[in-house]
């Protein structure tokens, strides 16, 4: 599905440039031992700017639920709707989730608590990657 | 003489004004403060462009039928306030001029969409002279929830002794949110961690929801009797949209044909936005003897939320969605601070009006206070019940934004009039001595409870 193509900016650049890169990094504080995202900044928990870094996860994960677009403003998607916007919770970080379309899982047949693989998507406007899911069975 | 100097006013930021700790006791006014009027302007889907509908007139409109109804004079009203936000979706088009028939009509401030598609303190006092006394403005965030819990505290506190609450909302043609930044082949800004993906608004409570039914093993199915009586209740509401345009009752095949917006919610579970503003009169105990109506106290007030100096915002969200967890810790949360600060059980509540823009958004909050008993993953079951306002658990009395059009308002008329006794056709059989209202998100919301007597 042709998705918008996200701009890096200054802060979150590697997260995008790693997503170029087929790998998944994500904001990890070592003082709290825990990770963050969407990126900020500070840890949300102890408030340090310098405690940090991205760390890399195979993200592999769970379908925590979803919901079918019927009806999106957004442009770019509008001819494939309705579509699949499923939930993931990453196993490698708690807490975690990030949203995904389910390339080649049919609409509304969405196994909730089903295994999911990561994956990389060219996106058309920029050719930016995002990340992706896919069930493990696929 | 120039408005700004004959008229001073001082303010206070609304963050100030909110309970969003649990542990903080019974609210310190409690039984001291009371709502003695009501004001509606009508309804409009979408505004037909006569200055004398606008959203600033309208506001005038509702905030002089307020006093009228409380039996105050202009001159008495020492206190406002309002959300300058009269949207969350509609959005006058940049390059379109503003009418010169709008500007004609009224006092401008600096703000091009002043009285338009916002609203200022400054449009207000400037277009009503008859405010004579205003000393004291404040600004609140979103809703009339947070404007109606601010003008609460406010009377409370000492900063005013009749004090007008007010929240307008505007609706210009289109649709929200489509075009601009969502119609670009980019996207930059937090959307490009979630929103780019989804698109629709309800998103995220059709995710919880659908989590919920899977959770709690129960279909979407279940929901028609809510919504059927919703809309039921808002035909109800005189003041409201459907009642006004559209007076045809809704039956549950319309609901569960209607077609999918985020699956599993529905076009009618979602509200829908209307053009309409709404005030309220809020004084101390003491003056509302004196007054028209009879007063209806204020137990207490509490909400979720994240207060940071002057800023009052949603509780942060773990990651990119907020989960269905998360959704339901909140509204626990809040039920436990709502009792708390009014010092009440949740079996003494003889109703409730509790937010329902998604209408999922009604389950988790009424799970959270245990109306009519209720835990986790039981309103559904509740909604196949009698929840009429004839029965015994009236649910939702006021219809919501489901039954009535968007406002976020419909619950707190319908509240204080059950109390007072003047709901009319809406009136509930059971006992209406204490109601709970507000909203709006789980992790976002104000809610006042209501009371015949002082406590």
């Amino acid at each position: 599905m042709p998705k918008q193509s996200p701009v890096p900016d200054e802060f979150d650049k590697p997260f995008w440039d790693a997503c170029n890169g087929n790998r998944l990094v994500l904001q990890y504080c070592n003082s709290c031992e825990r990770f963050q995202h969407p990126p900020r900044p500070r840890c949300d928990q102890c408030g340090s700017a310098e405690t940090w870094e991205w760390k890399q996860v195979n993200g592999t994960g769970t379908i925590y639920s979803y919901a079918v677009v019927y009806d999106t403003p957004i442009a770019c998607l509008q001819p494939d709707q309705p579509y699949n916007v499923a939930v993931i919770d990453l196993d490698e970080a708690p807490g975690i989730n990030m949203l995904s379309h389910l390339p080649g899982t049919p609409i509304d047949d969405v196994p909730i608590g089903a295994t999911v693989a990561l994956m990389f998507e060219v996106t058309p406007a920029t050719g930016q990657k995002v990340p992706e899911w896919q069930l493990v069975s696929q | 003489m120039t408005y700004r100097t004959q008229m001073a006013y001082r303010t206070v930021p609304s963050a100030s004004m909110y309970r969003t700790k649990e542990g903080l006791g019974i609210w310190e006014h409690r039984g001291k403060v009371a709502a003695v009027g009501i004001g509606h302007s009508p309804t409009l889907r979408r505004w037909d462009a006569r200055p004398e509908t606008s959203i600033g007139a309208w506001s005038i409109l509702a905030l002089r039928r307020a006093m009228d109804d409380a039996g105050v004079t202009p001159g008495q009203v020492d206190g406002l306030v309002l959300a300058p936000d009269t949207t969350t979706g509609s959005h006058w088009p940049p390059d379109q001029p503003i009418p010169q028939d709008f500007i004609d009509a009224f006092e401008q401030t600096d703000d091009r969409f002043d009285g338009l598609s916002k609203l200022s303190a400054e449009w207000i006092l400037k277009n009503m002279p008859e405010l004579t006394n205003v000393r004291f403005v404040m600004v609140a965030p979103v809703c009339m929830s947070m404007t109606l819990a601010a003008a609460i505290q406010a009377v409370g506190d000492g900063h005013a002794t009749v004090c007008l609450a007010l929240r307008g909302w505007h609706n210009l043609g289109g649709r929200y949110f489509q075009g601009g930044a969502n119609a670009e082949p980019t996207v930059s800004g937090p959307g490009k961690w979630g929103l780019s993906l989804a698109g629709p608004s309800s998103y995220a409570t059709a995710m919880q929801f659908q989590r919920y039914l899977h959770k709690y093993n129960k279909t979407h199915d279940m929901m028609a009797p809510f919504i059927i009586n919703s809309r039921r209740n808002g035909l109800l509401f005189p003041e409201g949209y459907w009642a006004q345009h559209h007076p045809e009752p809704l039956t549950t095949a319309d609901y569960l044909k209607s077609r999918w917006i985020a699956k599993p919610a529905n076009l009618l579970d979602n509200d829908m936005p209307i053009h309409a503003a709404a005030a309220y009169v809020i004084t101390t105990s003491e003056r509302a003897k004196d007054m028209k109506q009879t007063p209806v106290y204020v137990l207490g007030h509490a909400g979720a939320g994240t207060v940071n100096g002057d800023s009052h915002s949603a509780v942060a969200g773990r990651s990119v969605v907020r989960t269905l967890e998360e959704a339901e810790e909140h509204a626990a949360s809040t039920g436990r601070k709502i009792f708390e600060a009014a010092g009440i059980k949740p079996g003494d509540l003889d109703f409730e009006n509790m937010y329902d823009g998604f209408s999922p958004l009604h389950v988790f909050h009424i799970e959270g206070i245990g109306f009519a008993g209720i835990k986790r993953g039981e309103a559904l079951d509740l909604f196949q019940t009698d929840i009429s306002i004839a029965g015994p658990n009236p649910v939702s009395p006021s219809g919501g934004n489901i039954g009535g059009g968007r406002t976020r308002y419909w619950g707190h008329t319908d509240s204080i009039q059950q109390i007072q006794g003047r709901a009319g056709a809406r009136q509930i059989r059971v006992r209406a001595e204490i109601g709970v209202s507000g909203g709006n998100m789980p992790q976002w919301s104000n809610f006042i409870v209501w009371s015949s007597t002082p406590g």
